[in-house]
């Protein structure tokens, strides 16, 4: 507590009434014209002061792209001079996520079932799970409870849960019983159950947000497992500011963020091949792909796996 | 499979584990099909949103008011005094609960010998007595009886207050709140006061005042409310409500919803251990089941790694089903031009 205080407390104690400058209509505090002149200290010095000395530019060969084998760098995709950390980040999404890998235009033919189309309903879902719920907080949690449209909106937002949940769960049996783990996808499985433990906690949160008889009865109920799991001493339930800014803002920013990761693991790895498929169909005696439908591929390379 | 050993075809399962791994991650080099990813997600968003706008006007979404305090002082007026006798006493379930609200060890809850809600100690300090009952009245505009009231119980002994208490809820057993009774000191003076200012709709806003004007914590007033539940259950005011909407835990009422609407049905696995012995009976059942699903969210993020387990979608043939059209082809899909 003593520690609490300490940080709460401050040096330079301006918990007093401040001076304030008069000129004509201009009113200002002594600390806003501080802040002001500080700002204004820093455009001067920003444009007055030299530069750093700028490092030789050789090798620099911006309009002479390094063609690739295996990916479609953009003209200076592969020029950047060592040693800058924007080359090395592009040059890395490159080679891993090359463009024809992020947005394809083709698939392997053994994706060719209704299952598939789980997981991007699931991304659709949480689209509109965000959109309305982006609404709701544009009005205030309260809203809902006193006008219509506030009602059909909240209705449109857990609709879209309900919706997101069942197809990240549909998703989720059907990536088990592919043993979508295969072939170094390790990660993307375990980022795909961090999502959905993330998505369980985000709606729990939002029951907990809905100012009613159910965040009432989920708030007691839960507590216990809160508490006895430790959990309690961090976060309280019954605690509806607590409960509405982590439904709102962190949870949604950290479940979007791990969707997104998981979405772009899977197009770097691609989807996982069938279990005892030829080995000849991986990369292993045949150069190069067809098409199914008996067009060619517009490369040679295979636009996703 | 035999099929395509029939046809002289290998496959992957003829390969050593490191061999598979390394095949399984490699460039796909079979057969392709055309796809378009944009319109893909263009197409699945529209079709989200029509059944989101839909199942919306179709079913709309609940909406149950809260239960007020006032609500429930004004329909059992004997059961919440009872609750606030029980308050002052010190034995209700808050004032027993133990950490993070206070020292005590009702509801503490153990993991062998490991009591982790005891080791964090109280992170919210409540006590009933004083955050139910005294001080809200002492918010009230001070009258000559209540302000006389509220000096003798601050003044008097626990043993002289655990006298008045005991003989006042022999007067709530005629159910009726009585503001006078013999051998009760300045209690029945408190409980008259505190249930008229519960019917006022006072008390509701005085729970919630922790601070000066802003308020977002509700942990007083549920836990208040949580503890006719406690004590009285289903003849409990809110208990009548949450029988009646199926929330109960026995009643797998963590994945319900009130009415008819679908509620987390996502947590059934959670919700099912509360029905297993000996979390059905076991003070310690909370911790037990969130220690069985820590361990169970454990193996699913870990699946790719447990021998066995990671191995039953090989065993189980239903991957033949998924992708019987490359089976069905020898590992070839229909029209292959290869």
């Amino acid at each position: 507590m003593t520690g609490e205080a300490n940080l709460a407390s401050a040096v330079i104690n301006l918990n007093h009434p401040d001076h304030y400058f008069h000129w004509g209509f201009v009113l200002i505090s002594e600390a806003n014209l501080v802040v002001v002149a500080i700002m204004l200290a820093l455009f001067v010095a920003a444009i007055a002061l030299p530069f750093m000395r700028p490092r030789p530019a050789t090798g620099h060969a911006l309009a002479a792209p390094a063609a690739s084998a295996d990916q479609e760098p953009p003209p200076d995709g592969d020029s950047e001079p060592p040693g800058t950390w924007t080359g090395a980040l592009r040059r890395i999404g490159l080679r891993y996520l090359p463009p024809s890998k992020l947005l394809p235009d083709a698939q392997p033919a053994y994706v060719a079932s209704w299952v598939y189309v789980f997981g991007v309903l699931t991304v659709a879902a949480l689209g509109i799970v965000v959109a309305t719920g982006l609404v709701l907080a544009v009005e205030g949690p309260a809203w809902w409870h006193t006008s219509d449209i506030g009602h059909f909106v909240n209705s449109l937002h857990l609709w879209s849960v309900e919706l997101f949940m069942g197809f990240m769960a549909v998703h989720l049996w059907a990536k088990f019983w592919m043993a979508a783990w295969r072939g170094n996808r390790s990660l993307t499985w375990m980022s795909g159950v961090v999502a959905f433990l993330l998505a369980v906690v985000e709606a729990f949160t939002g029951y907990l947000s809905q100012t009613n008889f159910d965040s009432q009865w989920i708030a007691f109920e839960s507590k216990d497992a809160f508490n006895g799991s430790g959990i309690g001493a961090l976060i309280d339930p019954m605690n509806f500011g607590q409960a509405l800014m982590l439904h709102i803002a962190l949870l949604p920013l950290a479940l979007v963020l791990v969707v997104a990761l998981h979405v772009l693991m899977v197009r770097m790895r691609g989807v996982v091949p069938p279990i005892d498929s030829r080995p000849e169909d991986l990369g292993e005696g045949v150069p190069s792909a067809r098409y199914t439908d008996g067009a060619s591929p517009a490369r040679e390379e295979v636009p996703s796996r | 499979m035999k099929r395509r050993q029939a046809m002289g075809h290998t496959s992957t399962d003829t390969l050593s584990a490191p061999q598979r791994r390394r095949a399984e991650g490699a460039t796909w080099v079979g057969p392709l099909r055309h796809y378009d990813i944009l319109k893909e997600a263009a197409i699945a968003t529209v079709v989200v949103a029509v059944l989101t706008v839909a199942l919306a006007f179709l079913f709309s979404s609940p909406d149950t008011p809260p239960v007020t305090i006032e609500a429930w002082a004004r329909a059992q007026p004997v059961g919440f005094s009872q609750i606030v006798l029980t308050e002052l006493e010190g034995t209700s379930a808050s004032a027993t609960y133990g950490p993070p609200y206070n020292h005590a060890t009702g509801d503490t809850q153990y993991l062998g010998p490991l009591s982790i809600e005891k080791v964090l100690g109280v992170h919210y300090p409540i006590n009933p007595a004083e955050s139910f009952v005294i001080q809200p009245l002492s918010a009230l505009p001070p009258t000559d009886a209540l302000s006389h009231a509220l000096a003798r119980y601050r003044s008097a002994s626990a043993s002289e207050r655990a006298r008045w208490e005991h003989a006042y809820a022999q007067a709530l057993a005629t159910h009726k709140v009585p503001s006078r009774w013999p051998g009760a000191g300045p209690v029945p003076v408190l409980e008259t006061s505190l249930l008229s200012m519960a019917r006022s709709g006072a008390l509701d806003a005085q729970l919630v005042a922790h601070a000066s004007f802003y308020t977002t914590n509700y942990t007083k007033p549920i836990l208040f409310l949580g503890d006719s539940w406690k004590a009285q259950r289903a003849k409990s005011y809110w208990g009548k409500v949450v029988t009646a909407e199926h929330l109960k835990s026995h009643q797998w009422g963590v994945m319900n919803e009130t009415g008819s609407w679908p509620g987390q049905p996502w947590l059934w696995l959670y919700t099912m251990w509360y029905q297993v012995p000996p979390m059905t009976t076991s003070i310690n059942g909370d911790l037990y089941v969130v220690a069985i699903m820590a361990v169970l969210t454990i193996g699913l993020l870990m699946l790719p790694f447990i021998p066995g387990l990671r191995d039953i979608p090989r065993k189980v043939p239903l991957h033949r089903l998924i992708w019987r059209q490359y089976y069905r082809d020898g590992g070839h899909t229909s029209g292959a031009t290869r």
